[in-house]
């Protein structure tokens, strides 16, 4: 298609009228079929995505559901063995909310700090190296983490040590740059004039950001920290080797192994099926242990997404509308 | 090649804002027409209803025909790519696309339409389109350079070279010299002059200067107040429109009294 | 673990101190020196993991083949370090980039369609759900991976080595349990699809109204607006976001280690078991276990991943850095 060498002008308007109507109808058919056919990839890319989160949740929810239980939710492993469908995740669940609230104590002063540090005080070398090491920590790898916290207190305490602590200190390396990358966005928000009006008043800078700067911001903080909490509390590998398993309730983050949910379906998806020499009854369940698996998966990601959602209805709701 | 405009009785809404109300105009091929009002009196929304560009904003419709030589722009079987490939149009700011070379700009309409163009071809097609927009002897030396390396007035003209390269029937410019300083400003009002040999041009303008210097006819825009409709107020030859229109909006308007 | 306030500042007074000068000490002091503290603190602790993995990996680096071979389990005689760890690189690198190049192009239509084709007022909407898989614990991933995704992609692989077997990578035999490097890849795709969908959905909603609006007005269609005004404009952005995408998929443990039956070959055969391992997955399974001088070597194999992700993120960040100078919003 395309009009080439330029006509004599008619005066003929019926045919002037023709050929422009010809024009404007002409649609090039295969660039109106690349352009449908890129537009029902694009949109099949999206139902291709929405695919494994539908199965998933799917999954999570229809094998777990059946394994929750009031005894399922408040008792421990403790001599629980084979086919014994007793027993519960509560040992895991008290770790998980001990270890990540330890690792949040540790993330949050440093990492609000450091974005406080990049916003308010920041420039020059040191500032640039922050932003740029604080990005590349964000891509350090779980187990790293793990094995950087076990060398550390393998150094201070000797080889073979386990406890909750060291994997805090795990996921704290893992939760301090993203603490930090979200507060820092959401310190920007906060507009410069805020700021000039504090100063015209005579307030110091340091009570000006505590004040008004973190003031203004701390829904947002907030969501990112929650956030950055529903990160970690996932995270499997980095508590494999540095918490160690124990069947039993440990509140001691100072001392000895501790359980944490996502190990625990680690754990019971890794004991396979469990032998019932008389066969299945009540007290014996062959598949026991993946039915575990699935319903501690069940409570991590309920935990997960409340934290997600919480998250966000927290900087929606209590965000002060700056623009 | 260039064409005739009329519009019947158009009405154009912003989902139920109705934003320009009832516009019946006429413009000349091979003409200059320039659209003059104060702010938000719907001009440019009126010129983007001539190439359909205001589709792209959602909720964007319009009532009545715009007719292109005769053709309902706005009927079942007009393709609206095809509507944008013959009536071209140059915007505000300059805008060439910042990863191609100067060359590839002019071209980027044509290889759209068409994969494959020999070599030869391209580079006849980009001499004449920059020759037609007065920067080849500008441009030639470094035409495998970005063309965000131009000055504002120079990217002006390569959008205009871009949009004559897929030759349209009708030129539509909005405010093309607002972000212009004033010796790039006359450079593009002498193209304008040039261009409106081959192609119809409408030109929308905040400066009665300017619309007095280079279009043949004149349409004045108004409003009523904020909220209301924008309106076509009268349209008559430029030199009328000047010197004794015949509404007294239109000479408080160009006298400087508003606007 | 909070930072100690450090003694006088001897360097650079804050921004504004010139101007009030008369306020800056006291709280005000105090306060900006542990701020300043926190951010140094981050950069410490970058270094000390690079310091005590390399200084727990030593004894593995230095010891000789014999030692090697009597203390750690499942290492060949008569192999240095780097051969040991070499098809567990392989494994790591063939994982990653199989996952890259499923989730690359799938993400990319996904930003496109959260930034130029879903209705406006949905795309927050979906942005949300896309991020959701993000959110979702590995250890849930491995679960689905094995028990769902495999029995269903099981027929495919089949399918695959039956009709482009000629392909090396879809060479048989084909494991009838999908517990497959190729059954990895996808549940690592779907992982890092988010972190790239992120991204590439910011750089394409950037992208300048004034350049969607030129290609418009000169008869593009939306795919042609998108190909020449978005993706140009977009392209760096995503070729960072695929590297941080790959960066998560080098050092994801957990999918891997469940999902995959290890071996320690350079092979290509992503449909057969028993071929292939990453170094992630290796160090979760073997770690519990370990003692002595096979941390060590773990703790070894964990530094090559560490500096390997280490170069990629890095990489990733630089042509972000470079790209803000570049972008074309002029």
């Amino acid at each position: 298609m395309s009009a080439t060498a330029p006509t004599t002008p008619t005066t003929d308007a019926a045919d002037s009228t023709a050929r422009t109507r010809a024009l404007l109808t002409a649609a090039d058919p295969r660039r109106r079929r690349t352009d449908r056919t890129m537009q029902v990839l694009i949109w099949a890319a999206f139902a291709v995505a929405m695919a494994p989160l539908v199965s998933l949740m799917w999954t999570v929810v229809s094998s777990g559901i059946g394994r929750i239980s009031m005894d399922f939710l408040s008792l421990s492993m403790r001599n629980i063995f084979g086919g014994d469908p007793n027993g519960g995740i509560y040992h895991a669940i008290m770790g998980t909310l001990i270890i990540t609230g330890l690792a949040t104590l540790i993330s949050v002063p440093i990492g609000v700090l450091t974005a406080i540090y990049l916003v308010e005080y920041g420039k020059g070398a040191l500032a640039r190296a922050v932003t740029f090491f604080v990005d590349v920590m964000t891509g350090i790898p779980s187990i790293v983490a793990g094995l950087f916290a076990i060398s550390l207190f393998t150094l201070i305490l000797g080889p073979g040590v386990r406890m909750g602590l060291i994997g805090a200190v795990a996921l704290s390396v893992l939760m301090i740059p993203v603490v930090v990358r979200s507060c820092e966005e959401m310190l920007k928000l906060v507009p410069n004039e805020l700021r000039e009006a504090a100063y015209a008043l005579g307030v110091p800078k340091w009570l000006t950001i505590i004040k008004v700067v973190l003031r203004t911001s701390v829904a947002g903080l907030t969501t990112g920290i929650l956030l950055a909490v529903a990160r970690v509390i996932g995270e499997t590998a980095p508590l494999l080797v540095t918490v160690g398993v124990t069947d039993s309730i440990n509140f001691d983050p100072f001392e000895g192994r501790m359980m944490t949910l996502p190990v625990f379906a680690y754990r019971q998806y890794s004991q396979g099926v469990a032998p019932c020499p008389g066969g299945e009854s009540a007290s014996c369940v062959a598949d026991i242990a993946i039915q575990n698996a699935w319903g501690a998966a069940l409570v991590l990601i309920v935990i997960v997404l409340a934290l997600n959602l919480i998250g966000r209805l927290v900087n929606r709701w209590f965000s002060p509308k700056l623009r | 090649m260039a064409q005739r405009i009329d519009t019947k009785d158009l009405n154009i809404y912003y989902g139920d804002f109705l934003a320009v109300q009832d516009v019946t105009m006429t413009v000349d091929p091979k003409s200059v027409t320039a659209f003059i009002g104060p702010s938000g009196c719907g001009k440019s929304t009126f010129l983007r209803t001539l190439n359909r560009m205001h589709e792209v904003i959602p909720g964007a419709r319009v009532e009545g025909s715009v007719e292109l030589e005769g053709v309902d722009l706005y009927g079942d079987d007009v393709d609206p790519v095809a509507v944008r490939r013959n009536v071209g149009m140059v915007f505000q700011r300059p805008n060439p696309f910042p990863t191609m070379s100067i060359k590839d700009n002019v071209l980027a309409g044509v290889k759209l339409n068409n994969r494959r163009i020999s070599r030869s071809d391209a580079d006849d097609l980009v001499e004449r389109s920059l020759r037609g927009a007065n920067l080849w002897n500008e441009v030639k030396d470094r035409l495998e350079k970005p063309g965000s390396g131009l000055s504002g007035g120079q990217q002006q003209r390569l959008c205009i070279a871009r949009a004559i390269a897929v030759r349209p029937q009708v030129l539509l410019m909005d405010e093309p010299c607002s972000a212009l300083d004033p010796i790039s400003t006359l450079a593009i009002e002498d193209l304008i002059g040039e261009l409106k040999q081959e192609y119809t041009i409408v030109i929308v303008t905040h400066n009665m200067q300017q619309a007095a210097r280079v279009s043949d006819r004149t349409a004045f825009f108004n409003i009523a107040g904020t909220g209301k409709p924008g309106r076509l107020i009268e349209m008559d030859d430029t030199a009328t429109m000047f010197s004794s229109p015949s509404q007294q909006a239109t000479e408080d308007y160009v006298s400087g009294r508003f606007g | 673990m909070t930072t100690t306030v450090s003694p006088p500042p001897a360097e650079a007074p804050g921004r504004r101190r010139t101007r009030r000068r008369t306020t800056d000490r006291g709280f005000n002091r105090v306060f900006r020196w542990i701020a300043v503290g926190a951010g140094v603190l981050i950069l410490a602790v970058l270094a000390a993991v690079a310091l005590f993995l390399l200084q727990q990996a030593w004894p593995a680096l230095t010891a000789g083949e014999d030692e090697l071979a009597s203390a750690v389990p499942r290492f060949p005689d008569d192999t240095s370090l780097l051969e040991y760890v070499g098809p567990l690189v392989f494994g790591t690198l063939l994982a990653a980039a199989l996952a890259l190049a499923i989730a690359t192009p799938l993400a990319m239509g996904i930003a496109l369609f959260i930034s130029h084709y879903a209705p406006r007022r949905l795309s927050q909407l979906l942005g949300y759900l896309v991020d959701l898989l993000a959110a979702v614990p590995s250890v849930i991933y491995g679960l689905w991976g094995i028990y769902v995704l495999g029995p269903a992609v099981q027929p495919v692989w089949a399918w695959l080595n039956e009709y482009v077997g000629w392909f090396p990578l879809f060479a048989g035999p084909v494991s009838p349990t999908s517990r497959v490097l190729a059954t990895v890849s996808v549940v690592l795709a779907v992982m890092i699809l988010p972190i790239i969908t992120a991204v590439a959905r910011e750089v394409f909603l950037q992208t300048p109204k004034l350049h969607e609006e030129a290609a418009l007005a000169l008869g593009a269609t939306r795919w042609e607006v998108v190909r020449t005004a978005v993706l140009p404009f977009g392209r760096s952005g995503v070729i960072s976001a695929a590297m941080l995408g790959l960066g998560r998929a080098l050092g994801e443990t957990m999918a891997v280690l469940m999902i995959l039956s290890p071996g320690f070959l350079y092979s290509f055969r992503i449909l057969d078991s028993s071929q292939h391992q990453t170094i992630a997955a290796y160090i979760a399974a073997d770690f519990p276990e370990a003692s002595g001088l096979a941390v060590n070597t773990l703790i070894a194999t964990g530094l090559v991943l560490f500096v390997i992700t280490l170069a990629v993120n890095m990489a990733a960040r630089a042509i972000v850095a470079r790209r803000k100078e570049f972008s074309g919003a002029n």
